[in-house]
């Protein structure tokens, strides 16, 4: 090892180190920010170094490559909305995921004749896992953009020959994978498997609904990890190493949390588009009761503790920051206010404490289910806001219905329910809510936030 | 370098991941998302090297496509972080 090698791997050494502190730090959200800090500065020594090598020449190419996707990321992270995160992220994984395939694209096309007839079997079964991981990574992520963001349809793509296509898919690939790490100076294996891997990314992630997009975000994430880890196998590079499999780690505990909370399998949720769609239509019978908006401001002004339990549908009506405000008044009038986040509510984990967070909600106040469902009697009222599934009592009272045995907020248990609702239909699983014909629960029909704002203008004129 | 190395490298990096990523609370684990689509942008490193190594135009243009999509993440990913965790704050009353 050369003195420049011997620098360049301290270096990174040293940039490992600064990632794993900076995701330590990020265990507290006081320190989060800190952690965010040392973590960039972990990257840009990592780059730093990296230029230093001898071998790169090509450095016009480089600034030019840096310039562009820099002041493209620049301008995404400034001007994206809140609510708009998880397709931004979704299209982040899209791009970690291309750009470890090419890296494996770029290698195997630089290499000589000899060098592909000399490789050894390792390098080239890294590099197929790579351009592999990374090509599903990358068309995967790009359809759970366009069905977060709207572009596509939300719903899940669903026929018949769909169960046959990807079992061709991925008999394909591994045959293919068999025959270029045999014969790796046949080229072309490889680039017929990187097809094939880019159109099951397409296939795999149409046939799953918006609902369980929250997965998807999250097992995406932890691919364009595990394809950066691969891509540092073939390349024998350590640091991509490290830190893909980081990435790759935290993607996959946050894929496991989504899929206790919704009490399904990963492999449930992957498949689920290739099951038949059951459509059993559980009737429950009883009463709705609408209260009009000034009832419940009686109710609210008496009330000595709230609970609040928002969902996506918080997000759409934008109604966090009339919910904030509310938050103030209800506090000025000695009331104790507290807001309760299902771990899948809103399209990404955490969604709702950011949509909080920056409508100044501090997050001392933000309780997670566990902390909330055993005393949940206490509170006075409970403010269902846009959420739905994550509220529904069939999850414990109803065997046949489809969310049967998920984890929910135990909101039916408190004195008295509001459920915020534009009407009174099921939501967006198209599960029946018995919530809604319960005794305690009373339904202030119409915009969330319109509510909220009638509500605000009572307390004040009083 | 020899590749039983690597591996062990592998199931220590993958062990200490996700002892590191369990104490991360569910209230910040949106900004862990866009943080780790940062991290995982470390394939620029790759990109850099396989960018500037040869002459040939294809691993040329490859590379520096690769180089501008990672860009993208490790870019646009810290500074979106940054800006969520400036939004979360204490009670101040």
């Amino acid at each position: 090892m050369n003195i420049i090698e011997l620098t360049i791997n301290l270096v990174y050494v040293v940039a490992a180190v600064l990632f794993i502190f900076g995701l330590k730090l990020l265990g507290h959200p006081d320190s989060a920010k800190r952690g965010n800090l040392l973590s960039a500065l972990g990257m840009f020594i990592a780059i730093v170094v990296t230029l230093l090598d001898q071998d790169i020449i090509q450095f016009h190419w480089i600034l030019a490559g840096i310039l562009a996707g820099g002041s493209f990321g620049v301008y995404k992270a400034k001007t994206v909305q809140m609510t708009a995160m998880p397709e931004m992220v979704s299209l982040f994984n899209g791009f970690g995921g291309a750009a470890s395939m090419l890296v494996a694209w770029a290698t195997l096309s630089a290499f000589t004749i000899m060098q592909l007839e000399q490789g050894s079997p390792f390098m080239f079964t890294t590099l197929f896992i790579t351009a592999l991981i990374g090509s599903i990574t990358f068309t995967g992520s790009i359809v759970a953009w366009g069905k977060l963001s709207g572009h596509f349809s939300s719903k899940a793509l669903v026929f018949k020959g769909l169960r046959f296509i990807s079992i061709v898919h991925l008999l394909g690939i591994s045959a293919l994978f068999v025959l270029f790490v045999s014969y790796p100076e046949q080229i072309i294996w490889f680039y017929i498997a990187m097809l094939l891997a880019l159109s099951f990314g397409v296939w795999a992630t149409m046939s799953i609904g918006g609902a369980d997009m929250p997965v998807v975000i999250a097992l995406l994430n932890s691919y364009s990890g595990v394809a950066a880890c691969a891509a540092g196998l073939a390349i024998s590079n350590v640091i991509l190493i490290v830190t893909g499999l980081l990435v790759g780690a935290s993607g996959l505990i946050l894929t496991q949390i989504m899929c206790k909370s919704m009490n399904r399998s990963l492999l449930n949720v992957l498949l689920s588009g290739f099951a038949t769609p059951t459509q059993d239509a559980i009737q429950v019978s009883g009463e709705i009761k609408v209260m009009p908006t000034h009832d419940a401001y009686y109710v609210l002004e008496a009330a000595q503790s709230v609970l609040i339990v928002p969902g996506y549908g918080m997000a759409v009506a934008q109604a966090q920051h009339a919910l904030r405000e509310l938050q103030e008044l209800l506090e000025d009038n000695n009331c104790e206010v507290n807001y309760a986040i299902h771990p899948v509510a809103g399209r990404m984990p955490g969604h709702m404490n950011v949509l909080l967070a920056e409508a100044d909600v501090p997050y001392e106040q933000l309780l997670e289910m566990d902390e909330v469902n055993p005393n949940i009697e206490r509170y006075d009222v409970v403010m269902v806001i846009g959420a739905n599934d994550v509220v529904n009592p069939a999850a414990k009272e109803l065997k046949g219905s489809p969310i049967y045995g998920m984890p929910v907020i135990e909101v039916y248990r408190a004195k008295s329910v509001f459920v915020l609702k534009r009407s009174a239909n099921a939501g967006f699983a198209g599960v029946e809510n018995p919530l809604f014909y319960k005794n305690n629960t009373s339904m202030l029909l119409g915009d969330a936030k319109e509510t909220i704002n009638t509500i605000i203008k009572d307390f004040s004129s009083d | 370098m020899d590749n039983i190395y690597l591996l062990i490298i592998v199931i220590f990096a993958a062990l200490l991941g996700f002892e590191l990523i369990k104490k991360v609370p569910a209230t910040l684990h949106t900004p862990l998302m866009s943080g780790s689509n940062a991290i995982s942008g470390i394939t620029l490193v790759g990109a850099l090297a396989s960018s500037g190594t040869e002459n040939e135009l294809l691993s040329i243009v490859l590379g520096t496509l690769a180089v501008a999509l990672a860009s993208i993440n490790v870019v646009g990913g810290y500074l979106v972080t940054d800006r969520m965790l400036s939004m979360f704050k204490k009670k101040q009353r």
